[in-house]
């Protein structure tokens, strides 16, 4: 099952570096959220601020939320992912993700976009001047655009590939059930896996 | 050419490489709380899959358990107490409940029961499973969907991260922590820096650290962005080990392990993607001023100000960083005045941790107004800590000390939180906005800084009482 190559889509200047996944999903919340739940744990506490980016009229409706450096910072909780789709976004752009949000998001089918730094400055001045602007990712060429601004993407070919086709992982997995089963083997003769 | 520690643990545990270029990681120890994982049991149930290995599985109550008896506790918390029990009885997987002998915090029990082994691979649905790499074992988190991966499989698909060596050289001066250390080490590397990486933790420094002094300093590797952190077995693992064995009456079974253990270590010509150098010698006691792990700075210092920073737009940030924790540029740091100092989380709160803060307050008083909260880290903590009497030191002093074991006011997930616009000091990891109560100020720092600053109300070290 292959995913459309490309997204698009209004986006969020959000002005901010080391976005956490406290931010994202505060702790208070998490015990109750499930996936496809309640949408507004997202960045709970900065909406509290009217003026806050989120709360922005020109901005309702976004799919594209546009970061700094080190978005998704932090703990492992993937409710963090669960309330970005839920709040309506399906791609985060930023200059660098946080490893286990990265490897959350992906599995979950929320598109990560890593872009240089510099690119991210000239997305949030293009956007706040204009919020009707579309943000696209266009996975098959590698390209971030946004009216006159355009990016590569910083993406390897396994991440692209995880993209484009998620699949089902574990199912895959599945079917080498017996090559685990020989590691294990393998392994237990040599006394070599924990713990003993 | 030689390989790394994290290379030789990796390797080992290959099932096979995928068509994308990831190894099919084989897991030896799976580890589970009661928070991250309700969806991965329902999404294994859905999809008509099981438990692989229940007996390489093991789960905990940790995250949002209550630490007084009879407090009030949310629904929440009780019921994700209820689905995980179920979850663990309809798979057979071992859970150490609230209120069992060897019930405390993950990262804690599991080196505590003898289970985190040089040469593992072990994984558990929160960040600071890197903890157990103070043992010699490759440990890190992983998000829900991943848990549900592994207990279907037993294995993981992960790209191979790269090797990071941090070399500490000298050691670290009197008054200066194994918390202070990892604080110095985020600094200067940025909560960016080792991302990708497993940070391997050398040099003559960390030698000198205790087992539980290195799980301290692998515990924040993950704050500075990386997979996981580690430390090569010697000694003092091997001793560690030993004792955690021999009190189980399994001393043969040491004896078998020892020399395969003390294999755990980095060849002599292994080559690192990057080496980072710190010197412990000028290590001193740390505080965090800001919103996130790497904003920290010696105690001595003081807030920062527009010359610190090279770009308008870092100041911008360090700012509003700043408003959030209500402090002003170029304040002192030792004139901060805390209400709630806690002693906890799994960054700090083993027996020595608590050793650490007796010792500081022994024969003093906590200031009026100040709350000095402790959680131990385990209830075998906990027992130690009354077996030395501790409990007494912590009871005279006026401190809290409560009777359960968890992560209490780290996450506050339970009930122990901050109220709005309070500023705590605390041992735990993490300073984020918000993190430890709504709009909560936290301050990261060492047990020992923590004790002192509970005796004076303001940031301080032992020396200055």
């Amino acid at each position: 099952m292959s995913e459309p190559a490309h997204r698009s889509g209004t986006a969020v200047p959000l002005r901010r570096d080391d976005v956490d996944t406290d931010q994202l999903a505060p702790a208070r919340f998490v015990p109750y959220f499930r996936p496809n739940g309640f949408t507004n744990i997202l960045f709970a506490d900065w909406r509290a601020d009217p003026a806050f980016v989120l709360n922005q009229p020109a901005h309702q409706g976004a799919t594209v939320l546009v970061a700094g450096r080190d978005f998704g910072t932090g703990s492992s909780r993937e409710s963090a992912v669960w309330a970005l789709q839920s709040a309506g976004f399906e791609v985060i752009v930023a200059s660098r993700f946080g490893d286990i949000f990265r490897g959350n998001a992906t599995m979950r089918g929320l598109w990560t976009a890593e872009i240089d730094h510099d690119v991210i400055e000239r997305l949030w001045t293009a956007i706040e001047a204009d919020p009707w602007l579309p943000v696209t990712v266009d996975l098959a060429a590698r390209r971030l655009t946004c009216g006159a601004v355009e990016s590569p993407l910083r993406i390897d070919e396994p991440l692209l590939r995880r993209l484009l086709k998620p699949g089902d992982p574990i199912a895959e997995t599945l079917t080498r059930l017996t090559e685990i089963a020989a590691y294990e083997a393998a392994a237990d003769g040599h006394r070599r896996t924990g713990p003993v | 050419m030689g390989r790394t520690l994290a290379e030789k643990i990796w390797s080992q545990h290959v099932v096979r490489t995928l068509d994308d270029g990831a190894d099919l990681l084989y897991v030896d120890l799976h580890v589970l709380h009661e928070v991250n994982t309700p969806r991965a049991f329902d999404d294994l149930r859905a999809s008509g899959r099981t438990v692989r290995r229940p007996d390489r599985t093991l789960a905990v109550e940790d995250h949002n358990t209550p630490t007084r008896k009879g407090a009030l506790e949310d629904l929440a918390g009780r019921r994700q107490r209820e689905l995980i029990r179920a979850n663990c009885a309809e798979f057979s997987i071992p859970l150490h409940r609230l209120g069992d002998a060897d019930q405390g915090i993950v990262h804690v029990i599991v080196p505590e029961l003898g289970l985190a082994q040089p040469g593992m691979t072990i994984v558990c649905c929160d960040s600071h499973t890197s903890t157990l790499g103070a043992l010699g074992v490759l440990a890190f988190g992983i998000g829900t969907g991943q848990v549900e991966h592994v207990l279907a499989t037993q294995t993981l698909p992960v790209h191979r991260p790269g090797n990071l060596a941090v070399e500490v050289s000298g050691a670290l001066p009197d008054g200066a922590t194994p918390k202070d250390l990892a604080l110095a080490l985020i600094a200067q590397i940025g909560t960016g820096g080792g991302q990708g990486s497993i940070i391997e933790y050398r040099g003559e420094a960390v030698r000198g650290l205790s087992v539980e002094g290195r799980m301290t300093l692998c515990n924040m590797s993950i704050e500075a962005g990386s997979r996981a952190g580690l430390v090569a077995a010697d000694d003092t693992t091997i001793d560690y080990l030993r004792g955690r064995l021999e009190a189980q009456g399994r001393a043969e079974v040491f004896a078998e392990a020892e020399p395969r253990w003390r294999a755990m270590r980095s060849d002599d010509d292994a080559r690192f993607d990057l080496v980072v150098h710190i010197d412990a010698d000028a290590v001193g006691p740390r505080v965090s001023w800001g919103t996130n792990p790497a904003q920290s700075l010696l105690i001595d210092g003081s807030i920062p100000t527009r010359a610190d920073f090279a770009t308008e737009e870092e100041w911008a940030s360090a700012r509003r960083s700043l408003d959030y924790m209500g402090l002003r540029p170029g304040q002192a740091v030792r004139d901060l005045a805390v209400s709630t100092v806690f002693l906890g989380s799994c960054t700090n709160v083993r027996i020595e941790d608590l050793r650490d803060a007796a010792s500081v307050l022994a024969g003093r008083q906590v200031a009026d107004g100040v709350h000095l909260l402790i959680v131990a880290g385990s209830a075998a903590v906990r027992r130690q800590a009354q077996a030395e009497g501790l409990d007494k030191v912590f009871d005279e002093a006026g401190a809290d000390f409560r009777e359960g074991a968890g992560c209490s006011m780290c996450c506050a997930l339970n009930e122990d939180r901050l109220a709005p616009g309070e500023r705590a000091a605390s041992t735990s990891n993490r300073n984020f906005e918000g993190r430890q109560g709504k709009q909560s100020r936290t301050h990261l720092v060492s047990p020992r800084v923590a004790a002192a600053t509970a005796v004076s109300g303001r940031l301080t070290t032992p020396e200055d009482l």
